[in-house]
């Protein structure tokens, strides 16, 4: 058997990079809802950002059911004490999650222009929603949330709502919008593509400032930086992600119009590591007293769950990397006018 | 109403709801499969146009599958929570390996499907929809493993205040899980020949695409006649599985009280819970109860006054349950034999073509009565003799609760009836064309203009 204290360490990490990569993947179908108002002037524009999200949306909300799973297989007292904890923005996230796969699958399903129009605005709240929640609920995390012995969450949604919570709220939907309006550049063609790529320039710099300012408030509100301190490799993290955010800027212009997205999925995905990697070995931190926290010694499964759960998850999760780069490959193309008049698009 | 009550409503409500579309697509992808596979060898233009006709209603059906799914996941935690504390090192573990091993290739695959008609070749198109079709259905497997263990909890020990794993190999090997997976797909592969059976009678009435739907019943016909007689068998054995399991079950949903030898069973009967008795007991069979149990007239069942009161289960639901599954599994049995029967000429049966179309709810109203038997006849436990469902709930307000159950109420029930909207637009628009297949239907579907 793998000793024990390797299987911990190791699925924390693995925790934190599903996490990682749901952002990184569903992060841009999220994203190009939030900019869609900003960027689309004709239905036809609007139809290039459903498709741009068209055979992808499915598939990268299965990371979030992955991370899931795989809190509640490896870490299953974390799993019931978060879930339970973040009862009701949770269901919010998941309602609007709800509304928005409604939007993108039947807008094109009725023939009326109010039911398009309805579909556009839940598309946009069931992106912004789940974007924002997701920012409020990690950067509560990091912070710790009032959670007792037992596990019994004292506060309520309002008090997930605080200062930092907001900010990294903020930092979510912006980091989203930045991701959404590459990856638009990416498949569209034109005065649209122009547009969202404007729009990514501007972004860019806000991105840029808001993770400045999280940067600091986190220094402020959580231990996390005092944690990394302890183990200073985890700073390669940061550094990447910085380099990556860099990166999306010299690119922005390039002739490739997947390497800026390319970046910018490196540097969420690295923040997003980096700032999780800083909670170890906390997976809810208690603020009520640090002894209540839910760590990966005492929330985790057993050895022997831990151990054959590893085993699966090497086995599968290559592979499921490997065919989804295969699928972005095929739908690697931009969407044409051609493309919009085919009898399978949106 | 108390924090329980609320929390098994609202799961019930969200899971009977999830599985309106999840035996669909366990069953119409193999046909949608076995469809595509004759176009590949064949090149007839028809099939390819039965694929895109059928393929439409399944994936209308399966967006609605996915969104719902992922709110039965995350509900463990936010409803269940002393339970996932308490079973998650097996249970967890079981819902992870689905979502990583099946449910990543079923909706991986499904945008090759959807999407790649011109993106990649035939063949390649034709294996996409085999893989979701394989996918959902060992997806359908982990979780009703993971239900096999509520059900016959086995492969665990006690340990640090809760259930760990001891071997995964009798986890995987329950024989209560397996019983109950092969009692699902069979009944859902039958759903999906049914669904198909009754839109195609619809169209071959009113005489449209002949050839096409004529096509559809020769697929759907002997899928649906052969899932009814498996699924049968695989309920009779599923019965046997319930009675070596949970006894307390299986007195529940046959309202048998008394334990004795030589059970009969009572052609009518109506259960009086009060008193632990029946209202009514008619129309003898001596010795049926013991042979459907154990294969023997002569064997012992245990009746409900065998076990504590408060180990009972509710049993008017779970014997009404019962029934009904019962003799709807026989009326299935006789309408795809005669479906089977007439499939090179449906049209010529009017009435069975009438009674084929009116049909196709039964199916889904069936299965749901099958789940609530299940689920109901395993009460008082969540996990069967091992942890009751009331110690189970997180501990969240009622308010809570109530809040969220009324909010799936009112959201479900829009998409309840978008779902039969949509679904029923496109069954009876039928399939496109192959003239106008593409443009054409599109600029009407989509509008040019904001």
């Amino acid at each position: 058997m793998i000793p024990l204290d390797i299987l911990l360490g190791t699925w924390f990490f693995l925790w934190a990079l599903l996490w990682a990569i749901y952002f990184v993947l569903d992060g841009f179908d999220l994203g190009m809802a939030i900019i869609m108002p900003f960027v689309s002037k004709t239905n036809d524009d609007r139809r290039t950002v459903y498709n741009s999200a068209g055979p992808f949306w499915d598939g990268n909300e299965v990371w979030l059911i992955t991370a899931g799973g795989v809190t509640f297989a490896a870490f299953p007292t974390a799993y019931a004490v978060m879930f339970s904890a973040l009862y009701a923005p949770l269901f919010i996230l998941l309602f609007a999650l709800i509304f928005r796969a409604v939007a993108l699958e039947f807008r094109s399903k009725v023939d009326s222009p109010k039911w398009r129009c309805m579909c556009d605005v839940y598309l946009f709240l069931g992106s912004f929603l789940p974007a924002l929640l997701l920012g409020v609920a990690f950067a509560n995390l990091f912070m710790g949330i009032p959670i007792d012995g037992d596990g019994v969450y004292h506060g309520n949604i309002l008090k997930l709502l605080n200062p930092y919570g907001l900010a990294g709220g903020v930092l979510f939907v912006l980091m989203f919008a930045l991701h959404g309006a590459l990856w638009l550049n990416y498949k569209s063609e034109g005065e649209l593509a122009k547009r969202a790529i404007n729009l990514a320039s501007f972004l860019w710099y806000l991105v840029l400032s808001v993770v400045l300012l999280f940067l600091a408030l986190t220094d402020i509100y959580t231990q996390l930086l005092v944690n990394i301190n302890a183990t200073p490799v985890f700073y390669v993290f940061l550094i990447i992600a910085v380099l990556a955010l860099l990166g999306v800027r010299f690119t922005l212009n390039s002739k490739n119009h997947f390497l800026p997205w390319l970046c910018n999925a490196l540097f969420i995905l690295c923040l997003t590591l980096f700032a999780v990697m800083g909670m170890y070995p906390g997976i809810i931190i208690s603020s009520i007293d640090p002894a209540f926290s839910v760590t990966v010694f005492n929330g985790a499964s057993s050895h022997l769950t831990l151990q054959i759960m590893f085993i699966a998850t090497m086995i599968s999760i290559p592979v499921v990397i490997t065919y989804q780069i295969w699928v972005y490959y095929v739908f690697s193309h931009k969407i044409t006018q051609k493309e919009l008049a085919s009898d399978h698009a949106y | 109403m108390d924090v329980v009550l609320l929390s098994r409503l609202q799961f019930a409500v969200t899971v009977f709801f999830h599985f309106i579309f999840v035996p669909l697509t366990l069953g119409i992808t193999i046909l949608l499969a076995m469809m595509e596979t004759a176009y590949v060898r064949t090149g007839n233009e028809t099939y390819k146009r039965m694929v895109k006709f059928w393929g439409k209603l399944f994936l209308i059906n399966f967006v609605l599958g996915v969104v719902t799914g992922i709110t039965l996941e995350f509900q463990f935690g936010t409803n269940w929570s002393r339970y996932s504390e308490y079973v998650g090192d097996i249970f967890g573990s079981l819902l992870a390996i689905e979502a990583t091993l099946a449910f990543f290739l079923e909706s991986t695959f499904i945008a090759v499907w959807a999407f790649g008609w011109e993106k990649v070749s035939k063949k390649v198109h034709c294996t996409a929809i085999w893989l979701v079709a394989i996918a959902s259905n060992i997806s359908a497997l982990w979780i009703i493993l993971a239900n096999g263990f509520m059900q016959n909890p086995v492969g665990y020990v006690i340990r640090n205040g809760r259930a760990e794993l001891d071997s995964f190999y009798t986890v995987l090997t329950n024989p209560y899980g397996w019983g109950q997976y092969f009692h699902t797909v069979t009944s859902a592969w039958m759903l999906g020949g049914f669904f198909v059976l009754g839109i195609s009678a619809w169209h071959l009435v009113r005489k449209n695409e002949v050839d096409l739907f004529t096509k559809s019943v020769r697929f759907a016909a002997p899928f649906a006649i052969i899932s009814a007689i498996l699924l049968s068998l695989a309920g009779h054995h599923q019965g046997m599985i319930v009675a070596k399991y949970q006894p307390a079950k299986f007195a529940a949903m046959e309202s048998h009280w008394e334990t004795e030898k030589t059970a009969p069973m009572y052609v009518l009967t109506w259960p009086d819970e009060e008193n632990n008795t029946n209202f009514i007991e008619a129309i003898k069979i001596p010795g049926i109860l013991s042979f459907m149990a154990f294969s023997d007239f002569n064997a012992e069942v245990q009746g409900l006054n065998a076990f504590p009161e408060e180990d009972h289960p509710p049993v008017l639901i779970t014997f009404l349950s019962f029934r009904f599954m019962v003799a709807m599994g026989a009326l299935f049995l006789l309408l795809s034999g005669l479906a089977w029967i007439k499939r090179k000429d449906l049209a010529s049966s009017p009435r069975l073509c009438k009674a084929l179309t009116w049909i196709i709810p039964l199916p889904y109203i069936t299965i749901m009565a099958g789940w609530m038997l299940a689920e109901v006849g395993r009460q008082p436990w969540i996990v069967y003799g091992l942890m009751r469902t009331a110690d189970a709930v997180s501990p969240v307000p009622a308010q809570s609760v109530a809040i969220s159950l009324i909010s799936f109420i009112v959201i479900y029930s829009l998409l309840g009836v978008l779902d039969i909207y949509l679904l029923i637009k496109y069954a009876r628009k039928g399939p496109l064309m192959p003239a106008t297949q593409g443009t054409i239907t599109q600029n009407e579907d989509k509008g040019e203009v904001a």
